[in-house]
């Protein structure tokens, strides 16, 4: 591993290292221009555009003016280019602002006033009470005297609480004025991304005396853009400073390296439309390809006897491809340039939907939801498989102490809170040993901060909601925790005070799975080994005599009420023994390498033989709304899978709580586990054996993995599991690693399905990021998803609105839109190939320059924009009928076929568009000008209606812009007409004198709309979608019929797929089915007893639970 | 605050959220709830739309046709006609040479009565005005100003002549500016062509100068139409500015001049036509055309039977869409006809 040397306050070596100047900008004032269009002409279609507008300069084949292209095209990239600029600009003032606040640096033994930019690494920085950490620092000293100190790290993870940071063992004690002036080296690894890690070491030099190596680790140091605060705190020391030792700066900062742009994310949608895109392509080629060999055929024939034309005798060799060259320039328009924009347009106004709506905000935590990523709400609307978190995500995450089992005796089953038993609270009371030390443990083993208020309160600041609990419940059994001044820790038992001085922390991992501190009793001096953990990483920890089996017990029951549960334990020390361990712990904790690996080793030497004394129970209560709002989107045809860390059971249970899974009958579990691969791959067959038989049952079935099982899954039977996944609408996966979660999401991804992944911690951040669509619930472990996500929201039941309302509107109006831009670029475009038979397949536009850039870029690019506001459906009745979102998911609004329709839709416009032109003004009505004019009129006329009668709603902007739009039309071209050197100067004026002018057009809007309205009423009236008969029952305002029917209906049909099987019962049989009911939550010991006593080939809980001590013990 | 700000766009706002208040303000653009109309296509409705473009439609139909029906019109196609029997076969040798007589009298009864002002037209057949190479070969600035004499960048091949000099007006729709005449007696009385107006007005004050006289006009090796006379200025010259305006169909009428008195029904009128122009060579036909005209314009039964065919198609699809609500009425909204549960498209 690479590492630096950092020497403190050493201002030769400053060089070395970078300034701590940040710059988050893209572009600087000189490359703007080249980089901007590099980056825009990465795209294809900019490519293509900027082929076909340098084709246009050259003047002899160029049908139209060359500004007719390179007209949108500028405005097309300025726009982009504007917006690129603005955010650029943007940055450079928040990285201008940064760079120049004032910061207060020790040189020369002097504190010295400057600006942040220039820091160098090594420099010692003051910062006082709630200032912004300029660049990354090592601690090296605070007033306080225990030398720590508090910061917020919200702008780094969203954490709000507070977290401690100590000064290193060599700085403690060092006072202000020696702090000007101390020199040493620090020995640390090049700047990495990871915010949660930091390995290093320090080493004074004289006259620091202490010349010890002195580990540092991530609470000796303090992170850019942390705040360090305190208020509470600082009662009694009015200038509260903290002295910081820059380490790394500028963009070297964690901060800095962990901003990265993210691949952008490409929706179904957008697949679609490029694969269109790619087919139009292919057309125009063809239509050019013979509309050049028409053209040249027709020139060798036609035109050399036409000798007004004066073809030359022998042309230029590259005469072949003029005409070929002409028509492709002709039938560029084909490819909408202003599709791009347009789609991105509405793109972010539906992105702005989403972050406006009142509905999704979440007024608990006064978050408004926001759409991160503003390109790909449709996704949201073609959601075909959820996978969810468990934690935070389906519950709370408010975590409530309800019950305990103390070495045997379970409290709190009667009542259902444990505070609330008189037995507990008398066994505190009489201080029962058991209990006292139990709740000791709850108390002490810990890093919940204790924090005073001037009024006396104490309030705890945790990470972990679990610990809160644990000691907040403590606190109402009247075991206080006061205070924790660096070491000493301060209890308040029934209003006696007990002291304990924390000897070292063992800190939890999530591979570990538990966390120990080592305490020394401050009464009789005695060392404890404290220990909290899941009981798969505490009970094969017991000494060797203990009965493990009542607190297997214990956790197996509250699992099944869906209860966390935490195992705890304890031992005494013999001081030689904890002097010989502390020695190999501080080394372990000052290796540079893999250091958390070697901690966990040596933690492992002390957590054993310890006397299990009992398991907590925490209740994380479900959000409001989740089992709706999954019930309603599994009506939706959404497929949900659970991937928790959880424990089986509970995961169960929550699963069952919120409409997950059904109970028996109507639903059935699938187990797959097993300890051997070839015990994997046995019961992964047979799971997916009764799979297919039972799915042309209406039966709900669910298969149940956990991580163990799954890693082997993963690594060998990929093909059966993708197999079981496709068969699969519900899946519960537990005890999965962050990996595993996103592995999970990339195998649905490869059978080509839409994902969602929804979580709310760090651990879901990599299955959020790997979905189609990440959404992140900015919950109470912090902002680290949301700010991964694409969506971030406050609550899970927002998903309903997010998926049914703001992922259909988009989709629905998105595949409206694209198909219009192909639409109405390829009518103009039919009527240009049209005339070409009129004009000797020459290559002649009827269009001059100004409509056809006109026509694309405001007649009809405008109206069809306010299809971001129409509604086909109320969301009331969405909500009702969430099965509507089948249509979005199946891609029926927008696929070949409907293109197709749009095609033929433009061909047939085009048709009566050119022919009823070309009849009502022949003869000597037939001006080039004039013709060409009323055939634009047509088109825009006919766009007019086309927008009309595809949409569904008109709210009064709609009617704005297409009849404004329609104004507008007349407006623009009476202007030019009044322009004398224009090419239609007074044609407007004329045309619209001539009475057959205006019979023409309402004749060409007539013809063109007649069929299309027909058929429409037609198929909405005797073949109606769904869609239509939600909207004739919304009008009718009659109740909305109930689903329940409707629902059943559904289901029965949906499975009626093959006839069921006889054989079937048989494998039932051999199937585990737990009695599952989500009502009642049955009597735990019988169904324990009936479990695994009946069913003995499927794998007991009992030998679950040995079977992954097993493992964990072999794992460390 | 957070001024170390955030390069990725979507964070800033996902930074602090719990601090500030960020409650969305209500309006009903922002929550989609602005009040809307949603028109369904009930039975009703489109019936009475059919029925209403049936009965508009119709009325128009009929009085388009009668308009066009009082359009009176002869058209006398001329160009094989008026070529001797001998050069039959060889009609390009007979326009091309400078020595034949292309001089052809022939009388036309009128059908009708046919009031002043008579339009006369000249209409070609298969002649491709709109040709790209064609449509392009002009300079619009140089017709409008003497100033802008020099612009020929775009009438090539005909922009100077072979020494070089500007040729004014340029370009090959000049040059083969149609050179037939016509004129015309009835009972050998000589009767007037008015050949003022015969342009648009505003081609004649603003696109063709006053100032601008012609200059080495048909001056090369080959000829190809009329020539112009060279002292009077380019907006005098009505027929080189219609003709100037190009067809945008193979087949079109220009105006010729008009005749301000009106000729009796059964009257014969002898045209006597100097056939010079050439379409010989590429089989265009060649038409003299004398029409009234109407508020429609000249002679175009299109419009009216579109109107009509339109309209009763129209009235017969209204008429079906009520039988066919009666044979197999609907409750619109039944959920009952909530099928597409049946048909999932395959989709699991």
């Amino acid at each position: 591993m690479m590492k630096r040397f950092v020497y403190i306050n050493d201002d030769s070596s400053q060089d070395l290292y970078c300034d701590n100047r940040i710059s988050n900008r893209k572009y600087t004032l000189w490359n703007f221009l080249p980089k901007n269009l590099w980056e825009q002409f990465r795209r294809f279609m900019n490519q293509y555009f900027l082929l076909i507008a340098c084709l246009q300069l050259w003047s002899l084949i160029t049908p139209v003016n060359p500004a007719s292209t390179w007209g949108p095209l500028i405005i097309i990239f300025a726009v982009s280019a504007t917006k690129e600029a603005w955010d650029d600009y943007n940055r450079y003032l928040s990285d201008k602002q940064a760079n120049e606040k004032e910061v207060w640096v020790v040189k020369d033994g002097i504190r010295k006033h400057i600006q942040a930019q220039d820091i160098h690494v090594g420099n010692i920085v003051w910062l006082r009470e709630n200032d912004e950490v300029p660049c990354d620092l090592v601690l090296i000293g605070t007033s306080e005297p225990q030398g720590i100190c508090y910061v917020e790290t919200s702008a780094l993870d969203g954490e709000t609480d507070l977290k401690t940071r100590v000064v290193p063992l060599a700085c403690i004690g060092l006072a202000s004025e020696q702090l000007h002036i101390i020199k040493g080296v620090i020995e640390c690894p090049n700047p990495d991304k990871d915010i949660t890690r930091f390995d290093g070491n320090m080493r004074l030099f004289p006259p620091f005396i202490d010349n010890d190596l002195c580990p540092l680790t991530i609470s000796n140091t303090l992170l850019q853009s942390c705040y360090l605060r305190n208020t509470e705190w600082a009662c009694g020391v009015a200038k509260w400073l903290s002295i910081w030792l820059t380490i790394f700066s500028g963009n070297e900062t964690k901060l800095g390296m962990s901003r990265g742009v993210p691949e952008p994310k490409l929706t179904a949608v957008d697949a679609m439309i490029d694969k269109l895109t790619g087919a139009i392509f292919l057309f125009q080629v063809v239509v050019v390809i013979v509309l050049g060999f028409a053209g040249n055929i027709w020139k060798d024939t036609e035109a050399r006897k036409q000798w007004y034309v004066k073809y030359p005798e022998d042309g230029p060799w590259y005469e072949l491809l003029v005409i070929p060259l002409r028509f492709e320039l002709l039938c560029s328009i084909m490819i909408p340039i202003s599709i791009k924009v347009s789609l991105d347009l509405v793109k972010g106004i539906y992105a702005k939907f989403i972050d406006w709506d009142e509905e999704m905000y979440d007024h608990d935590t006064r978050t408004p939801s926001h759409a991160a990523n503003t390109a790909i709400s449709e996704d949201l609307g073609q959601v075909e498989y959820i996978l969810t978190d468990k934690t935070g995500t389906l519950t709370e995450n408010k975590m409530i102490f309800r019950r305990c089992c103390i070495n045997g005796v379970f409290y709190g089953n009667e009542s259902g809170d444990a505070l609330k038993d008189v037995q507990l609270l008398n066994a505190v009371a009489n201080n029962v040993a058991d209990v006292i030390r139990f709740v000791t443990i709850m108390t002490v083993c810990n890093t919940v901060i204790p924090i005073r208020s001037k009024s006396g309160t104490i309030s705890y600041k945790a990470q972990s909601q679990d610990e809160d609990a644990l000691v907040n419940a403590a606190a109402r059994l009247h075991m206080v925790l006061i205070s924790k001044n660096g070491s000493s820790l301060e209890i308040n038992l029934n209003g006696s005070l007990i002291q304990y001085e924390i000897l070292d922390i063992l800190e939890f991992t999530s591979d570990r799975k538990r966390m120990s501190v080592v305490v020394k009793d401050c009464q009789d001096g005695k060392i404890l080994l404290l220990s909290k953990g899941a009981d798969e990483a505490i009970l094969p920890c017991a000494y060797a005599g203990q009965q493990i089996r009542p607190f297997v017990d214990a956790v197996e029951q509250y699992a099944q009420l869906g209860l966390r549960t935490l195992c705890l334990g304890w031992r005494e020390l013999k001081d030689d023994e904890y002097n010989e361990w502390s020695h190999a712990f501080k080394q372990a904790r000052s290796t540079l390498v893999d250091r958390e690996w070697k901690l966990a080793e040596v933690c492992q030497i002390l957590e054993h033989d310890l006397e299990i004394i009992g398991v907590t129970a925490i209740e994380d209560r479900l959000q409001d709304g989740v089992p709706e709002t999954i019930e309603t989107l599994r009506q939706a045809g959404i497929n949900f899978w659970m991937l928790t860390g959880d424990k089986q059971n509970t995961a169960i249970q929550i699963a069952l709580l919120c409409n997950f899974i059904s109970s028996e009958p109507k639903g059935q579990l699938l187990f797959i586990n097993g300890k051997t691969e070839d015990e994997v791959l046995r019961s992964l067959e047979r799971v997916l054996l009764t799979m297919r038989i039972t799915s042309s049952e209406p039966k709900d079935l669910a298969f149940v993995v956990d991580g163990w099982a799954l890693e082997i899954i993963l690594k060998q039977y990929r093909a059966v599991f993708t197999e079981l996944a496709i068969l699969s609408r519900t899946a519960i996966c537990c005890r999965v690693t962050p990996s595993q979660k996103a592995q999970l999401v990339e195998l649905l991804k490869s059978c080509d399905y839409r994902t969602l992944a929804i979580g709310d911690g760090g651990n879901d951040v990599r299955m959020i990021q790997q979905a189609d669509i990440g959404v992140g619930i900015s919950g109470r472990e912090g902002l680290q998803a949301a700010r991964a996500a694409d969506y971030s929201i406050g609550k899970f039941r927002f998903l309903k609105r997010l998926i049914l309302v703001h992922g259909r509107y988009s989709y629905n109006r998105t595949a409206f839109l694209s198909q219009y831009s192909f639409y109405k670029s390829l009518l103009i475009c039919f009527i240009q190939i049209f005339f070409s038979f009129f004009s000797g397949v020459s290559g002649t536009s009827l269009f001059n320059s100004i409509s056809l850039m006109a026509y694309n870029v405001f007649y009809t690019s405008i109206p069809v924009l306010t299809v971001v506001l129409d509604k086909d459906l109320s969301e009331k009745t969405v909500m009702q009928n969430p099965q509507i979102l089948l249509y979005c998911q199946a891609g029926r609004l927008l696929n070949p076929s409907t293109f197709a329709g749009w095609f033929g839709r433009s061909l047939y416009h085009a048709l009566v568009v050119f022919l009823i032109t070309v009849h009502a003004y022949a003869d000597e009505k037939s001006e080039m000008e004039e013709l060409s004019m009323v055939a634009l009129s047509g088109c825009i006329w006919l766009q007019a209606f086309v927008v009309t009668i595809e949409m569904n709603s008109f709210t009064i902007l709609q009617h704005l812009a297409i009849w404004g739009n329609f104004a507008a039309f007349y407006f623009i071209n009476s202007l030019v007409s009044t322009i004398p050197s224009a090419g239609m100067y007074t044609i407007m004026f004329r045309l619209c004198r001539q009475p057959s002018y205006w019979i023409t057009v309402v004749l060409i809007v007539a013809v063109g709309m007649g069929p299309v309205l027909a058929l429409k009423y037609f198929r909405y009236t005797y073949r109606s979608s769904a869609i239509n008969i939600l909207q004739q029952a919304e009008r009718s305002r009659g109740p909305i019929f109930s689903m329940g029917g409707l629902e059943s209906q559904l289901k029965s049909l949906e499975k009626d797929v093959a006839s069921l099987s006889t054989s079937q019962s048989k494998f039932r049989n051999s199937v585990y089915e737990p009695l599952l009911s989500a009502s009642d939550p049955p009597p735990t010991s019988t169904r324990r007893s009936i479990g695994p006593a009946t069913f003995d080939f499927l794998q007991p809980a009992q030998s679950r639970l040995s079977s992954s001590y097993s493992r964990n013990c072999k794992d460390n | 605050m957070n001024p170390r700000g955030d390069s990725t766009s979507g964070s800033d706002g996902a930074a602090e959220p719990r601090r500030k208040s960020k409650k969305p303000k209500y309006s009903r653009f922002t929550q989609q709830e602005l009040p809307a109309c949603k028109p369904l296509l009930t039975p009703a409705i489109v019936v009475t739309a059919f029925a209403f473009i049936g009965i508009i439609f119709i009325p128009i139909g009929l009085l388009s046709l009668s308009a066009s029906g009082q359009v009176v019109e002869i058209v006398y196609q001329y160009d094989t006609d008026c070529i001797p029997e001998q050069l039959q076969n060889d009609k390009v040798a007979f326009i091309q040479s400078s020595t034949t007589n292309k001089t052809c009298t022939r009388t036309l009864t009128v059908p009708k009565n046919m009031e002043g002002p008579v339009h006369i037209y000249y209409e070609l057949d298969n002649f491709y005005q709109n040709h790209r190479r064609y449509v392009k070969s002009r300079s619009d600035k140089q017709l409008r100003s003497k100033a802008s004499e020099t612009e020929t960048t775009n009438c090539a091949p005909e922009a100077t002549t072979s020494d070089g000099s500007v040729i004014v007006p340029c370009g090959l729709i000049a040059w083969s500016l149609f050179n037939d005449t016509y004129s015309f007696a009835v009972n050998s009385k000589i009767i007037e062509v008015n050949k003022k107006n015969i342009a648009w007005q505003s081609d004649k004050e603003h696109k063709f100068g006053s100032d601008v006289y012609p200059k080495n006009f048909q001056m090369g090796g080959l000829i190809g139409g009329a020539k112009l006379n060279a002292s009077i200025p380019l907006s005098e010259q009505e027929d080189l500015i219609v003709w100037m305006r190009t067809a945008a169909l193979p087949r079109f009428r220009k105006l010729y001049g008009r005749i301000e008195t009106d000729l009796a029904a059964n009257e014969q009128v002898t045209v006597t036509i100097q056939n010079n122009y050439n379409t010989y060579s590429f089989e265009g036909k060649k038409n003299l055309v004398l029409s009234t005209t109407s508020w429609i314009g000249g002679k175009n039964d299109f419009l009216g039977t579109a109107y009509l065919t339109i309209g009763s198609l129209c009235l017969f699809l209204a008429m079906g869409f009520i039988i066919l609500y009666l044979l197999k009425p609907r409750t619109l909204g039944d959920p009952s006809y909530l099928s597409w549960n049946r048909n999932p498209d395959g989709h699991y």
